[in-house]
């Protein structure tokens, strides 16, 4: 299976390429079956981390520090703020309970089968390409053809800001009274 | 290119698949949330491996016409027609990072007035 | 593949072993020899420095006793070898050494010997994992600055955001540690930290990109040869730093990103997370022996990488305050170091002037920590981006028949 996928094993990338996905896979099967909620979440911090490593494979280098700074410095820390503020400081084995393990296990397994299925089925109009700086040309797009999405998506950052701490705020005044 | 298209994509589909495991089979919020992101960077390993990989056409098959891009071909002041699956990718970590903040905010919002974070028990709106 | 072979020449017992096993090893003897021939040395001479500066400011001493001798007999292996200290040459070079500059290697000893406690409450795996997350987000920053002309480990494309992302890996590390120790004091540490570090990632984040948009690269050695020249002079030394550029407007985004540098090393004034006297130590509370220290030198690699981001991007990184055309016809190596000492005394300048903050302001409340951040620091840097676009715009505008790209875009309009 290796060789069909073309992967060169004489080749020291191609083992950074495989630490990085088995980091990825292994990581995002952990958020998912932990019995521990904060093991969860510090193993979406790996994940976060892999995929910035494949995005580095891809030739995707700005995505790929996007992807540190958002993730793993925003999303991930969010998160562990919720778990921590959601939970009682005390208890450091924070159980995740699961519904449904099997149901949710075959339907999980069924999709990824249909998918795996698909993408090794299909024959992918592949092209070779040198690998080219993608700082400049996502900038031009934002800038040229995407300006008005790019407009908006910070108009929708700007109302989650304040939507964000006016459901937080809110609460605490009801707390308060 | 040290590993092919396929690599990318059933990593993809593996964060996908337990993406969905996580959004169905956990009663925590904060886990349901994991399971979101899980999904968002499947969606966007695959924008990119795309962008990366796939020559951009109007359609798959033989008579595939390249699209009219843009009036400047390679890299004009909009951009090259390759990049527009890392644009994508960059449009949907900006919608992780809002709908992540807001969700949290629900989340602690639920918190506050039922003590728990159990999706089972966020009953009371039900009829 | 060259490299395997090239390893497989040099050591030619390696032809036996699995690649993937010389891959690994490679990593660790490469990890093994950054960590001690740069950032060993660079964190024990920062806290020499620290405790003898923090000595004068409280009219004591500071470390002055343990020098050479002192060294030879800390260990029973080399105690032998203490006669040898009076032997003339060995002798004269021990009397060189000021007293108490070896204090940091004793510690260092002191710290490798030391019990390793893990407390019977915490979450052992956590607990040991955290400090190692703290210190790659802290030191995989190194790996893109100029040290000297033209030279950096790794030459990226998108350098400066590639730090600002790689050192949002401490912020997960300290809540992880933090919560992993079982502690509350630890957990209020870690959480404080996590939400200043955050905070004034935002700030710093946009008074550095107001120097990426004036330079139009994220590269940091486009954005050091961008400060050759100034003012129409090529090679203009001192006068094209990014501070003095722009008739000195650069000045507001340096002293926005230098406080919110120090915020996010969490030094005093603004050491909120390790405030000794309500949380103990903060998030590494319950840490002793080597772990502890990974976290401090994890903390004086920060303050180092605060300085060389902010010489990089506003003191012309290696670039020299005289005109680059005096040292222009030295030989190869002597340019490099000309360069490296000038990017080292400018990012050290920084550690100090962060030493000298930390004993001589008292530590903010957290409501202020706030106010500073979100009602000063972030509009200011906001104010300071627009105005700069403005005089980008200026420029540009200026140079509008000569510009290429700009000339296309006139032609499709």
């Amino acid at each position: 299976m290796i060789a069909v996928l073309g992967l060169q094993l004489s080749n020291p990338g191609a083992w950074v390429f495989l630490a990085f996905a088995a980091v990825t896979v292994a990581s995002a099967l952990m958020v998912a079956v932990s019995r521990n909620i904060v093991y969860s979440a510090f193993s979406l911090l790996l994940t976060f981390f892999g995929v910035a490593g494949l995005y580095v494979f891809l030739d995707a280098d700005f995505l790929a520090a996007a992807q540190l700074l958002v993730y793993i410095g925003g999303i991930l820390v969010l998160i562990l703020f919720g778990i921590m503020l959601t939970n009682k400081i005390r208890d450091i084995h924070v159980s995740n309970d699961t519904t449904n393990p099997i149901l949710g296990a075959v339907v999980a397994a069924g999709i990824f089968l249909v998918l795996a299925y698909v993408s090794l089925r299909c024959d992918w109009q592949v092209e070779d390409r040198p690998p080219a700086a993608t700082a400049h040309e996502i900038g031009r797009a934002f800038m040229g053809r995407y300006l008005l999405p790019f407009e908006a998506s910070s108009v929708l950052l700007l109302g989650a800001l304040i939507g964000a701490a006016y459901l937080a705020r809110r609460s605490e005044k009801k707390e308060g009274a | 290119m040290i590993a092919s298209l396929e690599w990318f994509l059933l990593i993809g589909a593996f964060l996908f698949a337990t993406g969905v495991y996580t959004i169905l089979t956990r009663k925590n919020a904060v886990s349901v949330l994991m399971g979101v992101e899980l999904v968002l960077n499947a969606a966007n390993i695959n924008l990119i491996a795309f962008s990366r990989f796939i020559k951009p056409v109007s359609s798959i098959g033989p008579q595939s016409v390249a699209l009219p891009m843009e009036p400047v071909a390679a890299s004009g002041i909009y951009g090259a027609p390759w990049i527009q699956g890392q644009v994508f990718a960059a449009f949907v970590i900006v919608l992780a990072a809002a709908e992540a903040a807001v969700a949290l905010g629900i989340i602690l919002g639920i918190y506050r007035g039922l003590g728990d974070v159990n999706v089972d028990e966020t009953v009371r709106l039900k009829g | 593949m060259h490299l395997l072979d090239f390893i497989h020449q040099l050591l030619p017992f390696t032809r036996d072993w699995a690649d993937w096993f010389v891959y690994v090893l490679m990593v660790f003897f490469f990890a093994f020899a950054i960590l001690n021939t740069l950032v060993a040395p660079l964190t024990g001479i920062s806290t020499y420095i620290e405790r003898r500066l923090a000595g004068r400011a409280q009219y004591r001493w500071g470390p002055n006793r343990v020098g050479f001798r002192s060294l030879l007999s800390a260990l029973p292996l080399t105690r032998g070898l203490t006669k040898l200290a009076d032997v003339q040459p060995i002798k004269f070079i021990g009397s060189k050494i000021p007293g108490g500059l070896l204090q940091f290697a004793a510690d260092g000893l002191k710290l490798f010997t030391k019990e390793d406690i893990i407390p019977s409450g915490a979450d052992s795996f956590l607990f040991r994992l955290a400090p190692y997350v703290v210190m790659a987000g802290s030191f995989a920053a190194f790996a893109v600055f100029p040290v000297s002309f033209w030279c950096s480990a790794t030459n990226l494309n998108i350098g400066i955001f590639y730090v600002i992302g790689i050192s949002s890996l401490v912020v997960p590390g300290v809540l992880m540690s933090g919560w992993a120790s079982a502690n509350k004091w630890a957990l209020y540490g870690g959480m404080r930290a996590a939400s200043q570090i955050v905070s004034y990632e935002i700030p710093v984040a946009i008074s550095l990109m107001t120097v990426v948009m004036l330079t139009g690269s994220m590269n940091m050695n486009d954005i050091v040869a961008s400060q050759l020249s100034g003012y129409g002079i090529e090679k203009a030394g001192l006068l094209g730093w990014n501070v003095f550029r722009y008739g000195g407007l650069l000045v507001v985004p340096f002293v926005v990103y230098f406080i919110g540098g120090c915020a996010e090393v969490n030094r005093t004034p603004f050491d909120l997370p390790e405030a000794e006297s309500e949380l103990v130590a903060g998030y590494h509370t319950e840490y002793s022996g080597f772990r502890w220290s990974f976290f401090f030198m994890a903390e004086y690699a920060n303050m180092f990488a605060v300085g060389a981001i902010a010489t990089t991007m506003f003191l012309g990184g290696p670039l020299p305050p005289y005109p680059a055309a005096f040292t222009e016809g030295l030989p190869m190596l002597a340019r490099f170091g000309e360069g490296f000492f000038w990017f080292f005394v400018k990012s050290y300048f920084f550690v100090l002037v962060m030493i000298h903050m930390r004993w001589t302001l008292p530590r903010y409340r957290i409501d202020q920590l706030m106010h500073l951040c979100w009602k000063v620091l972030i509009p200011i840097a906001l104010l300071w981006f627009v105005i700069m676009c403005g005089v980008k715009m200026w420029r540009m505008e200026q140079n509008l028949p000569k510009h290429p790209a700009a000339a296309a875009a006139g032609a499709h309009r």
